[in-house]
């Protein structure tokens, strides 16, 4: 492989996809994805269940490995046999899902300095603090001491963001993560995430919301049948769908 | 013909017990540690490890620890080593214990959702960190009580390396029957002897699955 032109940071993708495939057995799932996100994008993949949008967000940071095509973050191709390099990787990829998973053994702040302590070596005392700052921002500055069974949902999933912004990542993908939630509690977490992309972090969400999808995202990614079925800006997209599979969709969701 | 008072019956049943609690603690030590090591050597998917626990915990589990103690006595000794009952009921039992212990820990370990796997690991913890912070500790609650519970059978078990030469309670109380003509009596100190012995063992477990509750 040719060197690539050397590239300004603000012209170089952050996550660059090319021509991804992913096969589980004979099942297809991904078939040859082309993506481009940029430092402070905010993009929401919708489609069917099915559609792969999952997978495509869990290939990002290595939770699951595709067989054909190339995947960077940061310039840097993913190495899912390299301990090291997969270590460097997640430090600047973080994940929220949609089953919150905090570790329940462990308080909510605890929850939120554990990762710092390992794997930044922060000592116990600057976690903690950066933990309390954490939580405040996320709502739960009084919490720092529940544990994740006393906490709600809505309340769960705001400690796994706080969580995941504990390690500083550039990036943040968000598995549908209202999706277990009850209705009345997905606009505290929506919130959150919106403040987030307020503040300039770069999101690669997958949502059934689709109110929320138009309002925040920059960018409106249509999955269908494991190919990327149409992107562009969320006005665009919604208001005049180009091809009657997203139609059929938007409509199916009204 | 010699009397025998019933402290005398004690004492003697109390010294040979010292030896079923040193065989039981050497194969809780050794069973646990040697345990521990397949179960992280299976779960780390290690080349051919998955195959070759699961081959090792099927054979133990698969055959008598009677047979078991026979033939490392023996099998040892054919092999040149200068064996003693306490080796070979060591190294026996160590190995015994750990293969039901790796594989009752192997259960716990997959009984943790995948969920907190995949959220340790996008938090870029190694292997290593995803076990000792966020699996172990959550398997261990889960753990315990099975756990005492195969102890107390290994402490049981113990009886049984009477078969290679080796005078445990057991093994002491029924010569201690022979010259005193009182079974009922000697084996009913026995009994209680062996009850002493895993009694606190469970009232323990119950404590520390207590103390286990998660910290705040």
């Amino acid at each position: 492989m040719t060197q690539p032109e050397p590239a300004t940071p603000s012209t170089l993708p952050l996550i660059d996809i090319r021509g991804l495939r992913k096969r589980y057995g004979d099942n297809e799932v991904l078939k040859g994805i082309d993506l481009q996100i940029h430092r402070r994008e905010v993009v929401c993949i919708i489609g069917k269940s099915g559609s792969g949008k999952s997978t495509l967000l869990r290939c990002i940071n290595c939770l699951e490995v595709f067989q054909e095509g190339a995947l960077t973050v940061h310039g840097q191709p993913l190495q899912p046999d390299n301990a090291q390099a997969m270590r460097e990787l997640r430090q600047n990829v973080g994940m929220i899902f949609q089953s919150f998973n905090l570790f329940p053994h462990l308080s909510a702040g605890r929850n939120v300095m554990l990762a710092p302590t390992l794997v930044k070596s922060l000592p116990q005392a600057e976690a903690r603090r950066r933990a309390e700052q954490l939580l405040e921002r996320v709502g739960l500055g009084t919490k720092f001491d529940s544990l994740p069974e006393q906490l709600s949902g809505g309340q769960q999933q705001r400690v796994a963001i706080a969580r995941a912004l504990a390690m500083d990542p550039e990036v943040l993908l968000c598995d549908e993560v209202t999706s277990a939630l009850d209705p009345e509690l997905v606009g505290e977490v929506l919130q959150v995430v919106e403040s987030l992309a307020e503040q300039g972090m770069t999101l690669v969400m997958v949502t059934h919301e689709m109110n929320f999808a138009r309002k925040v995202s920059d960018r409106i990614i249509f999955m269908h049948q494991g190919k990327v079925h149409e992107e562009g800006p969320p006005e665009a997209l919604f208001s005049q769908p180009a091809t009657p599979e997203l139609r059929q969709f938007l409509s199916a969701m009204a | 013909m010699v009397e025998f008072s019933l402290w005398d019956i004690a004492r003697h049943l109390l010294l040979a017990l010292r030896w079923t609690a040193g065989l039981s603690l050497i194969a809780f030590v050794g069973g646990g540690a040697v345990g521990l090591a397949l179960l992280v050597a299976r779960t780390a998917r290690w080349p051919g490890a998955q195959r070759g626990v699961a081959l090792y915990v099927q054979l133990f589990q698969g055959t008598p620890l009677l047979m078991q103690l026979f033939l490392t006595y023996f099998g040892l000794a054919m092999l040149g080593m200068e064996t003693t009952p306490l080796t070979a009921a060591s190294l026996c039992l160590t190995l015994y214990a750990s293969a039901y212990l790796t594989e009752i820990w192997r259960g716990c370990v997959e009984s943790i959702p995948r969920g907190q796997w995949e959220a340790s690991a996008s938090l870029a913890m190694s292997f290593g960190e995803q076990l000792r912070h966020v699996i172990l500790p959550q398997a261990a609650r889960m753990a315990i009580a099975p756990t005492v519970g195969f102890l107390v059978q290994v402490i049981k078990g113990t009886a049984l390396a009477s078969v290679i030469g080796f005078v445990e309670v057991t093994k002491a109380g029924q010569m201690i029957a022979n010259a005193t003509y009182q079974p009922f009596l000697v084996y009913s100190c026995v009994g209680l002897m062996y009850f002493v012995l895993c009694f606190p063992l469970s009232w323990w477990s119950r404590r520390i699955e207590r103390s286990l509750r998660p910290k705040r």
